[in-house]
């Protein structure tokens, strides 16, 4: 571990009518850590991040974040907090241009916040920021249907970021990319958490995840199988059956 | 144009029009019309900031324009105010309605939103209908005052109010446009859940929307009673209104300000024209068949399609 607990999740439990999406789960995150979150199709990876960030009320545990309890807390102030997430199926603003998919995070995340006043030219000069670090700076006042689904992740992922996160949860931003584009998502990730940005990955690429992470969680059926550092955990015998043997 | 700009050119282009149309107008009944067309196009733009702005379909605008026309007639029989005045009145009511509606239905999205509008408008009439003060189900006559309070017939009067209405709801509409409100409104149109992420403040949002959209309904409907001096709930209520408050923008478009005034002036004057050649029973035919036009060649409206065109050509 790098630092105190940023997050504390404890017996986190979420479901969906019968079915046990989430059973107990306890996960912390460090500050400054790049922690990767693995499991298999349906193992509750996108459920947690849900929870954690606001997006579905947990049935059950509890949740602190930078050491206030946020269990009732609306997804807006989460974000407001510092909890930033991409959607796994992007949900872009399709009736706005690209600028403005990242001027609204700047309008109520940034400046919703202490001390931060952006004026206008200095959030144009962000947005554009944002979408250069992304490879989207040409197509600023385009909307997101003229965007492929790859250029849609990252649209994703680059609104997320603009909110100017703690805490940054990266649901399979890397889903279709190509090898060289995989890398450039990584360069990103990695330049943001050298700013100080904790991020989890969430990915299925296993060679990114092992390239990035500091620790890796896994997850299978709702449950959490393993939690140490990368070499170890995926040489856990029961990660090995549930996860990387099928 | 800036906001404020957009005020004060508004203003001066109202205030042209008012003179000219005072001073070059004698007959009486163009401005009985045009009073018409001015309140659709306020309730046309009300209807928009939640229906078009915020996604949010609301069925119930007789409802609020009624709610509108009835605190106007509580006031004309227990006070002696100034339209003006009853006008505020009216839209605070509804305003207060509009919050109500937001809160009661803060979860519901799409068809559940639009159903529990229409169920709103029923409760609203069944509550006017049973209320003997206001007149009941017979309805009330309401006797206007002999003399206009400034120079003019009082038709001319009501015509110069709801045009101030209309200058002010349209700038109302073109400010949030272009703000960090109207933005909001927008993500929560397009993803209510992204919206939320994004630090948006959805319910919240929704309320403001709910509440101001249903104030700028109660304000136009204000001064009906006065406009028609017999009131019934059957024709305040009329579906009329919430069906051409749908059809205005979609017809001429749904994310501009300028959307809501095209389709008003259009749909408003073409009824207009059609109750004075043939029948006002033709109206909503008239509108239905359009928004059946428009849906299938123009699902953007008037608006819509002069952009694309305009794309088109810069390509
Ligand atoms: N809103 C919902 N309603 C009902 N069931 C749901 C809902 N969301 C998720 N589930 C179910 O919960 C389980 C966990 O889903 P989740 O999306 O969290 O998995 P995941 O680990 O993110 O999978 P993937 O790798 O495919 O993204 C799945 O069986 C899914 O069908
Ligand atoms: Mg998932």
């Amino acid at each position: 571990m790098t630092g105190a607990p940023l997050l504390e999740a404890g017996g986190v439990g979420k479901r969906f009518g019968g079915f046990v999406a989430l059973e107990s789960i306890d996960i912390t995150v460090a500050a400054g850590e790049r922690l990767g979150l693995i499991g298999p199709n349906g193992s509750g990876k996108s459920t947690l991040v849900n929870c954690l960030s606001g997006t579905l009320h947990h049935d059950s545990g509890s949740i602190v974040f930078d050491g206030r309890p946020i269990d009732g807390v609306p997804a807006y102030q989460r974000t407001r907090l510092g909890i930033a997430r991409s959607f796994q199926l992007p949900k872009p603003f399709r009736s706005l241009s690209l600028i403005d998919n990242l001027r609204i995070p700047l309008l109520y995340t940034v400046n919703a916040r202490h001390g931060a006043h952006l004026a206008g030219p200095a959030i144009q000069e962000r947005c554009r920021g944002l979408l250069a670090d992304v490879g989207l700076a040409d197509k600023a006042y385009h909307l997101p249907r003229d965007l492929t689904q790859v250029e849609m992740r990252k649209l994703e992922l680059a609104r997320a970021v603009a909110s100017a996160p703690r805490l940054l949860f990266a649901d399979e931003a890397m889903a279709g990319l190509s090898p060289s584009e995989v890398e450039e998502i990584l360069a990103v990730l990695f330049r943001l958490n050298d700013a100080g940005i904790t991020i989890v990955l969430i990915e299925h690429i296993m060679r990114a995840v092992m390239s990035f992470s500091t620790r890796l969680v896994v997850l299978v059926a709702g449950q959490k199988i393993a939690d140490g550092s990368p070499q170890e955990a995926i040489r856990n015998p029961e990660v090995e059956r549930a996860y990387l043997g099928e | 144009m800036g906001a404020a700009r957009f005020w004060i050119v508004s203003f001066v282009v109202s205030l042209a029009f008012l003179v000219l149309t005072r001073w070059g107008i004698s007959n009486e009944y163009y401005f009985f019309a045009a009073y018409q067309v001015l309140q659709f196009i306020v309730l046309a733009t009300a209807w928009n900031i939640l229906g078009g702005y915020t996604g949010y379909t609301n069925f119930g605008t007789g409802a609020f324009f009624a709610v509108g026309a009835y605190t106007a007639v509580v006031l004309h029989k227990t006070t002696a105010l100034p339209i003006p005045v009853m006008m505020l009145a009216g839209g605070v009511i509804s305003g207060i309605v509009g919050f109500g509606m937001g809160y009661l239905t803060l979860r519901l999205k799409g068809v559940f939103f639009a159903i529990a509008t229409l169920a709103l408008a029923i409760v609203a009439q069944t509550l006017i209908v049973n209320w003997d003060y206001v007149g009941g189900s017979r309805g009330i006559y309401v006797i206007r005052p002999q003399y206009a309070p400034i120079s003019g017939s009082y038709i001319q009067y009501l015509y110069s109010l709801m045009l101030a209405l209309t200058w002010i709801s349209v700038a109302i509409a073109r400010t949030i446009e272009r703000s960090t409100l109207g933005l909001g409104f927008n993500a929560i149109r397009d993803d209510e859940q992204a919206a939320e992420a994004a630090g948006v403040p959805t319910l919240r949002l929704k309320l403001i929307s709910t509440t101001l959209s249903g104030a700028l309904m109660g304000m136009s409907g204000a001064p009906l009673p006065y406009y028609v001096t017999y009131l019934d709930p059957a024709s305040s209520f009329n579906l009329s209104y919430a069906v051409n408050s749908v059809a205005m923008p979609l017809i001429g478009g749904m994310t501009s300000w300028i959307g809501p005034v095209i389709g008003a002036v259009l749909l408003g004057t073409i009824q207009q024209l059609a109750t004075v050649t043939i029948s006002s029973a033709l109206n909503l035919l008239i509108v239905g068949v359009l928004l059946i036009v428009f849906v299938v060649i123009a699902p953007n409206g008037i608006v819509g399609l002069v952009q694309s065109r305009r794309r088109a050509r810069r390509r």
